[in-house]
């Protein structure tokens, strides 16, 4: 999941006994399944929570170009070259269209960004681990844009409009993104003992990683429960990282490489497969700064921002230089 | 000297005989850099053959609480869809 451990702000789940008339009206319609538009009134803490969400989410697709960048001048082929350029440019795009999604409900581009790049905003764990092989680009566009895929299909149909179609342009460009991966792993796993050795150390290193996007079991968060009831979270943290898992093995299996997870198993009674336990603690250690990237990544966005501040600043001076012009003619 | 930019709204024809249909929104200093924008952003696969960008400033649009002002008067009126006038079987093409 992109945006992870979102805060609602709120203790309890509202109910109806806390909601003034304008509010269970609000209620009403969401549960009626109407979209809310930027316009319709909304609480306070639905607005504050979606506008926390929706940003951390294009954060994430802005730092998510990072790891793969690292990659551009390396790759194998012209080709894959010009397939992972087409991938870090959809990320900026996927960047641009939840930012103006989070722009709607009343915060300006220029706060979001400057949240991001003074650390006070979050973006999703994965992007903290370092791309150290060609089979890392597979890697990501399999599992961790594969991880993506599963949270956002459901989020096509949350309840706030601008959000939900921003989702819909998102996942029509984001399969592109899986396949490429598993395309590049597929390359590597029949390739030589080097090459197929290169996509299991790969696999190793972004399974777990991958799992833990989703975050950790939110069946108890009030967080959680309030976000479902205003349908901006559909289904919960496992279920999804349990759809991850079952769609994912077979995928691993037809690849002839290995689960890094001795305690995977299916069961056949319930039709799943079982894993094992998640290391929760190195998460949370990564969401709080300390992962194996995260200063590196911020370092080298605020530094993409500010080497392009010139170049913003020269458009902006053309602009108002043109604009005099066409007043005075 | 940093200000923010203006936002615009991005319009896009899909295909010849189409109209143009709301797409999303952008961020850009003039009109030039957001038709030059919305291509890079909107039409990445060949999704448009026309751009219209419009500030979004310039939109005027009606208040969600005209709402019942605005539509309901057409409620009442059911006359103006042809399914409100039963045809008899045996007439035919109308």
């Amino acid at each position: 999941m992109y945006a992870q451990m979102v805060e609602t702000g709120l203790k309890n789940v509202r109910s109806a006994e806390d909601m003034g008339e304008q509010e269970r009206a609000f209620q009403a319609r969401i549960d009626a399944g109407v979209k809310i538009e930027a316009k319709d009134w909304m609480p306070d803490a639905y607005r504050k929570t979606l506008i926390r969400q929706i940003s951390q989410h294009a954060h994430s697709e802005i730092v998510g170009q990072l790891p793969e960048g690292n990659w551009v001048t390396r790759a194998p082929t012209l080709k894959r070259k010009s397939i992972l350029l087409a991938k870090i440019q959809d990320e900026a795009g996927h960047g641009l269209y939840l930012y103006s999604a989070a722009e709607t409900l009343g915060v300006s581009r220029d706060e979001l960004l400057a949240a991001l790049h003074s650390g006070k905003a979050k973006y999703s764990s994965i992007f903290n681990y370092p791309t150290l092989s060609w089979a890392d680009m597979g890697a990501i566009g399999w599992l961790v844009d594969g991880s993506a895929i599963i949270n956002q299909i459901p989020l096509c149909r949350c309840s706030y409009g601008p959000y939900a179609r921003a989702m819909i342009r998102v996942c029509k460009e984001e399969s592109f993104h899986a396949r490429q991966g598993y395309d590049i792993m597929m390359s590597l796993a029949k390739g030589t003992p080097a090459q197929k050795a290169m996509a299991q150390d790969a696999l190793n290193r972004w399974w777990w990683p991958s799992l833990m996007m989703f975050g950790p079991s939110d069946a108890e968060s009030v967080n959680s429960a309030q976000s479902a009831q205003w349908r901006i979270k559909l289904f919960s943290n496992d279920e999804l990282r349990q759809r991850m898992v079952d769609q994912t093995v077979p995928q691993i299996e037809y690849l002839g490489l290995t689960v890094p997870d001795p305690d995977l198993k299916f069961n056949a009674e319930t039709g799943h497969y079982e894993f094992g336990a998640i290391d929760w603690s190195e998460f949370h250690n990564v969401l709080k700064g300390n992962g194996p990237c995260n200063r590196e990544r911020l370092r080298t966005r605020v530094k993409a921002y500010e080497d392009g501040q010139w170049f913003r600043d020269a458009l902006v001076a053309y602009a108002d230089k043109q604009a005099v012009a066409k007043a005075a003619a | 000297m940093s200000k923010e930019w203006p936002l615009w709204e991005v319009f896009i024809r899909s295909q010849h005989g189409l109209a143009h249909k709301h797409v999303g929104s952008l961020h850009a200093p003039d009109a030039g850099m957001a038709v030059n924008n919305a291509r890079d952003v909107y039409t990445r696969r060949n999704e448009g053959v026309s751009i219209w960008v419009v500030r979004a400033a310039d939109i005027v649009a009606s208040s969600p609480s005209d709402k019942g002002a605005l539509f309901e008067p057409s409620n009442s009126k059911v006359y103006r869809h042809p399914t409100f006038f039963p045809m008899p079987e045996e007439v035919k093409n109308l």
